[in-house]
């Protein structure tokens, strides 16, 4: 049969054996063919062309059309990240101060953790349902005589693109932040009244210095989640490509043009970039504020 | 009556307000999915379309590209949930009993879709899937290679918090000094230990997969996303049905869920693995979903 | 050794008078009445559940009573809000904020008191090194230990030079030997300053070795409040007896102030029983001699340190534990008949 117990304890305490190595190659071969060389492959397919080391691709990128795109998909992916941290914060708070097994508690992370999850084509057909041409919401409005005359807004990124992407950004936050307040002991706010602190005291001095690491980091984690996502944005807007994700969606579908797909790679490079940046300024706000925090 | 009353009164109405507000905002877009679903031209209401998605005979002669597309999904789920178990459960078994000095590189490694945007993935999975379709085939089914990968985070933290919450090293000790074999410690005493966590896993891991329209769409497979998609062109209401649908059953099923996972143990500190899962990564990396 | 503390002008009397809380069903407080003398260290022990959580937080404005009056110092403070209250408290655990560091943590209660930067700083590291914590001034919670942690709290706490200083289980969370450390620190500082101090503890031992009056508590009432000598020699009710150290139950039978036990004719105690009675017996209330003509049979004897502990079966069939001189432990064997008597100490007898 296997190993003996004594060989599997000498194998714990002593020079690792290739044999406890081999246990870990298959995860490794996996992740390697379909996570890391995809990746290899963007950042290096973004400087070749024809096979060519080249800037083209890259150089590319500085057209106008690409440019507002990127600039738009930030502008969005900022606001809704915003918007949807304080709303979502505010609610986190509501929620927490509910019982901690109550139903309340239960049916809005339960909802919250579906509606996070809910992006893409139905959630594109749920917003049409309501606020488009023929849509329940629009013949109450036009009803009571309220409104935009035409329902166009719904299309473009910054108006009806934002109030969708509202819909999964508000209960990601809830999602992400609700174990950052119930993180909250009971016993700071008990300590500060103690000591002689209001309310106002306890929020400004104890509660958000606190909570303010995690929240800026459930923002930064919505804003990349606004800034990757595609299909609710290419299931809504047909006719333009204002956001980056749907460019590069293009460059992909349209094999006519050539080179086009190079152009795409370095799009997808852009947007690694970014994200990478993102996540730098988490790391650096992490380290900040990790000399308290606990993990 | 008293000041602590008085507070308490306070935070219940500012909960209710605040609660009533935001779920005001997350029904609207469904009860307008349902008005649209039962609107007939000149003003009633008819139950047709959803009568026709409860048969199943119907809809599937009706909408074969829905048909098509739903049991990919469902080939797909299944093939991503066994390769996302088969791969993680027994890598991070052995991690954490022979390998702690690697958790840390297979933690990065697997939360690292999360920092990759799906788009982004399928530019650069797409001249390994032109290898893939050569070698074995052009099925829709091959995507779920690419799944695992998506589903990897999620499945990840599932899974870490239920090895959290036993002790794999004490427990997989006392069973190989009673002479059991690594198989028998995975299979007897690692996985039943595991139920909880692997079955969170496995249900994110099924929810992203139906949600999943990125990758198959710019793969040209049809999924039940990309099915949604094109029927939504043609045939809206089925479509806006579907996706209804399939909000409500994922909602009943997590909340179902949230009940079986909080009643089980005692400790009350010991976090559910599917609240682990969806909650913020400790590294920092975010919680980017795929198919938003 | 009553109320007498040295530093007594310092401190203020408390005053809680006929508490009532009740949570649904459960009457937390019912109808308690404890009086503190200025500068007097009382604390309340009891099983969880028993009432004295709710009491302190009741004292620290944390709760609200349903009915009863608060005083402090002479002063009405049932309306008031906590933090108008003017007391120190130190919980259970985990109070430190985890964002300030030591010192910081001991600045806030002044900062809320308007006091300017350098008098915070002072007083900051004087209560510092009051609880030998001057070294840690810089630390964050998380780089502290539990005990250090709690002392910090101690600081904290004392720092606004509070008129009540309430200690919700401070020790509870720590191990053994840094808790007997903390709390004959806690007394000290407590001495020194003389600021009237409510502790509350489901350990008896802590409650006995620190406090200058105990007062235990069931069901939301006062069973008795007493020093604690008293408390331990002169147990009011069997509750207490049972409560408060090791108690044997002897079936006997009473009358006229005095009961038989195991053949010997013991004091009773006021408030005790007639008839056929259980006498509650101290360990160290009965002597145990080898004997082969005795009245018992030992079960097992365990070394305790200091002294140690014999179990024995009377031939009347009754479990008896006695405390014997570790020197003469060895004598002891399990089988071994033996002869149990009571040393003639006052005992406190219950209706079976």
């Amino acid at each position: 049969m296997a190993k003996s117990p004594r060989s599997g304890t000498r194998a714990l305490g002593g020079i690792k054996p290739s044999g406890a190595l081999a246990g870990v190659v298959p995860f490794f071969a996996y992740t390697t063919v379909f996570l890391l060389i995809p990746t290899l492959v963007v950042i290096i397919a973004a400087f070749v062309s024809d096979g060519h080391l080249t800037l083209g691709n890259v150089r590319a990128l500085g057209n106008a059309g690409f440019l507002t795109a990127l600039k738009q998909s930030i502008i969005l992916s900022a606001l809704t990240a915003i918007i949807g941290a304080v709303v979502g914060g505010i609610l986190a708070y509501a929620v927490s101060t509910a019982r901690p097994d109550g139903i309340l508690k239960r049916f809005i992370t339960s909802l919250c953790g579906v509606l996070a999850q809910f992006g893409g084509v139905a959630l594109a057909f749920a917003f049409i349902a309501s606020f488009g041409a023929q849509g329940m919401i629009s013949a109450w409005m036009k009803k009571a005589g309220v409104g935009p005359s035409s329902t166009l807004w719904l299309y473009q990124w910054d108006k009806g693109v934002l109030l969708v992407y509202l819909y999964f950004q508000i209960p990601l936050m809830l999602i992400v932040f609700l174990p950052a307040v119930e993180g909250l002991r009971p016993q700071w706010r008990e300590a500060t009244e103690t000591l002689g602190g209001t309310t106002w005291t306890y929020w400004r001095r104890v509660a958000m210095p606190i909570l303010f690491p995690s929240f800026v980091g459930a923002t930064l984690l919505l804003f990349t989640n606004a800034f990757s996502a595609y299909a609710t944005a290419a299931a809504l807007v047909s006719q333009a490509q204002p956001l980056v994700p749907l460019q590069i969606a293009g460059t992909f579908t349209s094999e006519t043009v050539l080179g086009q797909a190079n152009v795409g790679k370095a799009m997808a490079l852009a947007m690694v970039v970014v994200v990478a940046i993102v996540m730098a300024i988490y790391a650096w706000l992490d380290r900040r504020s990790s000399k308290w925090l606990v993990r | 009556m008293s000041q602590r009353a008085a507070v308490r009164r306070k935070q219940a109405i500012f909960r209710w307000v605040t609660v009533s507000v935001v779920l005001a905002f997350f029904m609207l877009p469904l009860i307008g999915m349902l008005d649209f679903t039962t609107k007939v031209r000149r003003g009633g209401r008819t139950m047709a379309t959803w009568k026709t998605l409860m048969n199943v005979s119907e809809i599937s002669t009706k909408y074969p590209a829905l048909k098509e597309g739903f049991i990919a999904s469902i080939g797909l789920s299944v093939i991503t949930v066994v390769i996302m178990l088969a791969l993680l459960v027994p890598t991070m078994t052995w991690v954490r009993l022979r390998l702690p000095g690697m958790s840390r590189l297979v933690e990065f490694i697997c939360l690292l879709p999360l920092t990759v945007p799906a788009i982004v993935l399928v530019v650069g999975l797409a001249p390994v899937y032109s290898w893939v379709f050569y070698l074995f085939g052009e099925s829709t089914l091959w995507l779920g290679l690419a799944y695992v990968v998506l589903v990897l985070p999620y499945a990840y933290r599932a899974l870490d918090a239920g090895l959290r919450a036993i002790d794999v090293k004490t427990l997989s000790e006392a069973a190989r000094s009673l002479g059991a074999s690594w198989f028998r410690v995975m299979w007897r005493i690692v996985l039943p230990n595991l139920r909880t966590a692997v079955l969170s896993a496995s249900f994110l891991s099924v929810a992203l997969v139906l949600g999943e329209f990125t990758i198959a769409n710019l793969f040209s497979r049809r999924n039940l996303q990309v099915a949604m998609y094109q029927l939504g062109k043609s045939d809206a209401k089925i479509s806006v049905a579907v996706g209804l649908l399939s909000l409500v059953f994922a909602f009943v099923v997590l909340f179902a869920m949230s009940f079986v996972g909080a009643q089980r143990s005692g400790s009350r500190r010991r976090r559910r693995p599917l609240a682990a899962a969806v909650a913020p990564a400790p590294a920092g990396t975010g919680s980017v979903k795929e198919p938003s | 050794m009553s109320v007498a503390s040295p530093n007594a002008e310092r401190g203020v009397a408390v005053e809680l008078t006929e508490l009532r809380r009740s949570y649904g069903p459960v009457n937390a407080l019912d109808s308690m009445t404890l009086h503190l003398a200025p500068g007097e260290f009382v604390a309340l022990l009891g099983p969880s559940g028993c009432g004295k959580t709710t009491a302190l937080r009741c004292l620290a404005g944390l709760e609200d009573p349903d009915a009863g009056t608060i005083t402090i110092g002479g002063r009405d403070v049932t309306a008031l809000p906590t933090n108008k209250r003017d007391l120190g408290m130190v919980f259970q655990a985990y109070s430190l904020f985890p964002h300030m560091t030591a010192r910081q943590n001991v600045e806030f209660g002044l900062e809320m008191r308007g006091q300017d930067k350098s008098t915070r700083a002072r007083r900051a590291g004087d209560m510092l090194d009051l609880v030998g914590l001057s070294s840690q001034a810089d630390r964050y919670a998380h780089q502290m230990s539990g005990g250090q942690q709690q002392r910090v709290a101690l600081a904290r706490a004392l720092a606004i030079s509070p008129q009540v200083l309430l200690l919700d289980e401070p020790l509870s969370a720590l191990d053994a030997k840094v808790r007997t450390q903390l709390r004959d620190e806690i007394r000290r500082i407590q001495l020194e300053i003389g600021t009237t101090t409510l502790f509350v503890t489901h350990d008896q031992e802590e409650a006995l070795a620190v406090a200058d009056r105990v007062g235990v508590m069931r069901a939301g009432r006062l069973e008795q409040l007493a020093p604690p000598q008293e408390l331990y020699a002169r147990p009011a009710t069997a509750f207490v007896a049972e409560f408060v150290g090791l108690t044997n139950r002897l079936a006997g039978r009473a009358s006229g102030g005095r009961a038989e036990v195991l053949g010997v004719s013991l004091p009773l105690l006021a408030g005790s029983g007639d008839g056929n009675v259980e006498v509650l017996v101290r360990p160290e209330g009965i002597e145990a001699t080898p004997d082969p003509n005795g009245n018992a049979t030992v079960l097992s004897a365990a070394f305790l340190g200091a002294h140690g502990r014999v179990t024995a079966r009377t031939d009347g069939g009754e479990q008896v534990e006695v405390q014997v001189a570790s020197a003469a432990l060895p004598s002891f064997e399990p089988g071994q008949r033996v002869r149990v008597t009571p040393r003639g100490d006052a005992a406190l007898a219950v209706a079976r």
